[in-house]
């Protein structure tokens, strides 16, 4: 099976380096049946990756264990459904399924451009043949998942403990990838516009489309990863400043600020220089952070031994950024935009000041995160940056764009009537200032989350204002019903609906992070505490043995004061066969205010006394609700619209249909 | 295209370029380091004593190997990085042990079958002891599979590491200690 999978990956190669080569003598010499050949070739190239996942599935489900891979990620025991997840529970596989991802996305792009097709279609099909042919020559050479035993064992390693403890490592990973390799779609069509030296803005718009669907994958990608470190981690926390969560933070900050200066470009023809960077900065972004935590950078726990994988990848970024960035100062001239702004205080201003403080949360995060190599580099010294500088440094910059997305949608372009936005600001002003003094009254002293919390408040209310607006125009206009009304102004509508869910995300991580409870008790059988209100008595521990694993449960009752009982939490500690430590499952009751949270750290006498942690996290589920609304206005925004009205002469499609939508939206 | 516009251009050019090439030399230091060596808490310690039993001969005592040279590997029979480990071990031990280096490996949550299966197909030759319970991995603070100390002649750690031993770092650390560096 292994020397199936190898030629199937050489193959792939070969095509990829075919589709490469006729994308870009296509595009040099002008011969459509060459990029025809190309596009074709995009599902050729896919039917063969997927193959060879395929492939790699069936071994690890049959337990080949001649293959490496096999035998290191996965056991006789393992159960079926973590064999299959074991495909991406390490380096290596995790490649092969990077790869067909990446070949879906060109296969999405050969369907979608099957007709009618920007100017810049072949360049852009080339560059993302190229990337694809990169990542496949590093799972041929250095990487590769089928190398085989010469004595292969009678059963393998299993998976790392941690990753067959929880079933959302089944939907973490992939929702990153999708949104992680992603980008190379627009920076493609980046690249391809800077290539074909056009002058016109045709590419922007086919961009931004794809731009948010990748951007709306990675919001849900980043969202899972949370939600499985605060479900299985049993740490009580969602998000640890780790460098490899960071790296997946910075380029959806950096997509981010593309999706908010590209509307510069779209409706005042400015910035054009600076959103094609936007793009490139975010692909590389997306390399840098596949270097920083593949390429044996980072020192973590039994990384493997050393291959020449971190090369390669630093010769990719490298390449990524010589071509992109040179590209852009070769095209400088034709790209300077006239256009400047009128007046700080309006639309247009709004979007600098929001460029600027998304790269500013870029810059710093950016920073804390390289500076330990920087370091080491410079003074040879070991040093770790942690939470604290990134809370400190980052969060007077998140509440100032709070503030922004407070305000912003209320201002007009140009500025030409600014009493009418103050006007609007009213009741969201009121709203917040009401929200604060409730907060404040409340108890809360912390004058960051007191302010959070009004900012959050400001967000919510602007945009849900701004949305019901909209639907009264659409009634009284008499030009149809509500949801017509919604649907003509739906990009406006739709990243309104994002502010909404940014509103309750910002809500949730500032209860959680400020207003919080611990505590860490040990009790023996039968022995209770009071934490947060409630009673919570240890009731024993329950054995219990798995094929491959060891489960020890134990059972802490909790009763509210008034003697009503309120369930039962079941924290476990988990005992595999291939690790020294113990590992932890909390147990969660989840509820719409806040949720009770039990690990337990420790067991002693056999059970009959057991240290636990507790913990009350306020504001936790506006987050995962709140991070699914901004995914949910994201995809809205990014869905096509109704069949194109000026259909004909128009050579970009996604121009064609994203223009009424524009017109309508903005007032 | 004027003159004007070409030197702006090769300027612009340079500038990304110098500014590629800090970022590609910063992070290569990054890529020089390895990351399986680290500081170890334990280097410099006085190693954990153990008796366990050999897969088929009598019990180990560390503390009765004193005055030589031990190399300690924890393994097992389902860890495929200590497949990669196991020629260069095997190398040190018979190339050393009429010098006073002894190589023990210790297995590590195995049964004992696997681990003489192992044993025999894969031409472990160095005496293999089995530390059931885990009581040894435990004192040694042991992650994972594999991992290897040194331990010097006076019986202190001098040597940690995480992952696969490589034969010639192994061989430079062994010869350095022969030659009374440490």
């Amino acid at each position: 099976m292994g020397q199936l999978g190898t030629y199937l990956l050489l193959f792939g190669l070969a095509v990829s380096g075919y589709g490469l080569l006729a994308a870009a003598v296509g595009a040099k010499t002008g011969r459509p049946a060459l990029v025809e050949s190309a596009r074709r070739c995009a599902f050729g190239l896919f039917a063969i990756v997927a193959a060879a996942n395929a492939t790699m599935l069936a071994a690890l489900l049959t337990n080949d264990f001649a293959i490496r891979y096999v035998a290191g990620n996965s056991a006789q025991e393992t159960p079926a459904f973590f064999k299959a997840l074991s495909l991406w529970a390490a380096d290596y596989g995790s490649l092969l399924l990077w790869n067909l991802i990446l070949a879906g996305y060109i296969a999405a792009v050969a369907l979608r451009f099957r007709r009618d097709r920007p100017p810049t279609f072949p360049y852009a099909l080339g560059v993302l043949f190229a990337v694809q042919a990169f990542y496949l020559i590093l799972i041929n050479g250095p990487a590769h998942p089928f190398a085989s035993l010469a004595n292969p064992p009678a059963d393998g390693r299993g998976p790392a403990p941690l990753l067959q403890n929880h079933p959302l490592m089944a939907v973490h990973p992939p929702f990153l990838y999708l949104g992680f390799s992603g980008f190379t779609v627009p920076f493609a069509f980046g690249i391809a516009a800077l290539l074909a030296g056009q002058g016109s803005d045709q590419w922007v718009s086919v961009i931004r489309r794809w731009t948010l669907v990748v951007w709306c994958f990675l919001t849900l990608g980043l969202l899972l990863g949370a939600l499985w470190s605060y479900s299985v981690l049993g740490w009580g926390g969602y998000w640890a400043w780790d460098p490899v969560e960071n790296v997946a933070l910075l380029p959806w900050l950096m997509a981010t600020a593309f999706l908010h200066s590209v509307m510069l470009q779209e409706r005042r023809g400015m910035a054009r220089l600076w959103n094609i960077a936007l793009v490139i900065g975010a692909f590389a972004l997306t390399t840098f952070g596949t270097f920083l935590t593949r390429g044996n950078v980072l020192s973590s726990v039994h990384a493997f031994a050393h291959t020449p994988v971190g090369p390669a990848y630093l010769a990719f970024l490298a390449l990524v950024l010589l071509a992109g960035f040179g590209l852009v100062a070769w095209r400088l001239p034709e790209l300077r935009t006239p256009s400047s702004l009128t007046s700080a205080i309006s639309r247009e201003g709004a979007f600098v000041a929001n460029n600027v403080l998304l790269l500013a949360a870029t810059a710093f995060i950016l920073l804390g995160t390289t500076f330990p190599l920087v370091a080491e580099a410079v003074s040879g010294q070991q040093i770790t940056v942690g939470g604290p500088y990134f809370r400190s440094s980052v969060t007077p910059v998140f509440l100032l764009i709070l503030l922004l997305a407070g305000t912003a949608p209320l201002l007009p372009w140009r500025a030409t009537n600014r009493s009418r936005a103050l006007h609007r600001l009213r009741v969201p002003a009121t709203a917040a200032a009401l929200v604060m003094i409730a907060t404040a009254w409340a108890g809360v002293h912390q004058v960051g989350a007191v302010a959070g919390f009004g900012l959050a408040a400001l967000v919510f209310v602007t945009s849900g204002q701004e949305i019901l607006s909209g639907l009264a125009i659409g009634r009284h206009g008499m030009r149809g019903s509500a949801m017509r009304a919604l649907a003509r102004g739906r990009r406006r509508h739709a990243g309104l609906i994002v502010h909404m869910g940014l509103a309750l995300v910002a809500a949730g991580i500032i209860a959680s992070s400020s207003l919080g409870q611990q505590s860490q008790v040990t009790l023996k059988t039968g022995q209770s505490t009071v934490f947060a209100g409630q009673v919570l008595r240890y009731q024993g521990l329950h054995t219990d043995r798995q094929p491959q694993r060891i489960v020890l449960t134990t059972a802490v009752s909790v009763t509210s004061p008034s003697g009503g009982s309120a369930g039962t939490l079941d924290p476990r500690m988990n005992l595999y066969p291939a690790s020294t430590a113990p590992i932890g499952s909390p147990s969660i009751h989840r509820g719409i205010v806040w949720d009770l949270y039990a690990s337990v750290i420790s067991l002693q006498d056999n059970g009959d006394s057991a240290t636990f942690r507790f913990y009350r996290n306020p504001g936790v589920n506006w987050l995962w609700f709140g991070g699914l609304v901004m995914a949910l206005g994201g995809a809205a925004a990014a869905w096509p619209g109704r069949r194109r009205r000026n259909s004909g002469d128009d050579k970009s499609a996604g121009q064609a249909r994203t223009r009424p939508a524009v017109e309508a939206g903005a007032r | 295209m004027s003159g004007r516009v070409t030197r702006r251009r090769a300027r612009l050019l340079a500038g990304v370029v110098a500014v590629v090439a800090v970022i590609v030399v910063l992070l290569m230091t990054g890529l020089g380091k390895d990351p399986s060596v680290i500081a170890s808490p334990l280097v410099g310690r006085a190693a954990p004593n153990f008796t366990l039993p050999q897969l088929d001969g009598p019990p180990v005592t560390l503390a009765k190997l004193r005055g030589q040279i031990v190399v300690i590997n924890f393994w097992a029979s389902w860890c495929t990085e200590c497949q990669v480990e196991q020629a260069a071990l095997d190398q040190a031990w018979r190339r050393f042990r009429d010098s006073g280096v002894v190589v023990i490996g210790v297995d590590f949550e195995d049964s004992a079958g696997a681990a003489r299966g192992y044993v025999r197909t894969d031409g472990v030759t160095y005496p293999v002891v089995a530390d059931a319970g885990s009581k040894t991995a435990l004192a040694y603070g042991l992650r994972g599979v594999p991992e290897t100390f040194v331990v010097n002649s006076s019986g202190r750690i001098v040597n940690h590491v995480i992952g696969p031993v490589g034969g010639a770092a192994l061989t430079s650390v062994i010869n350095s200690m022969l030659t009374g560096a440490q």
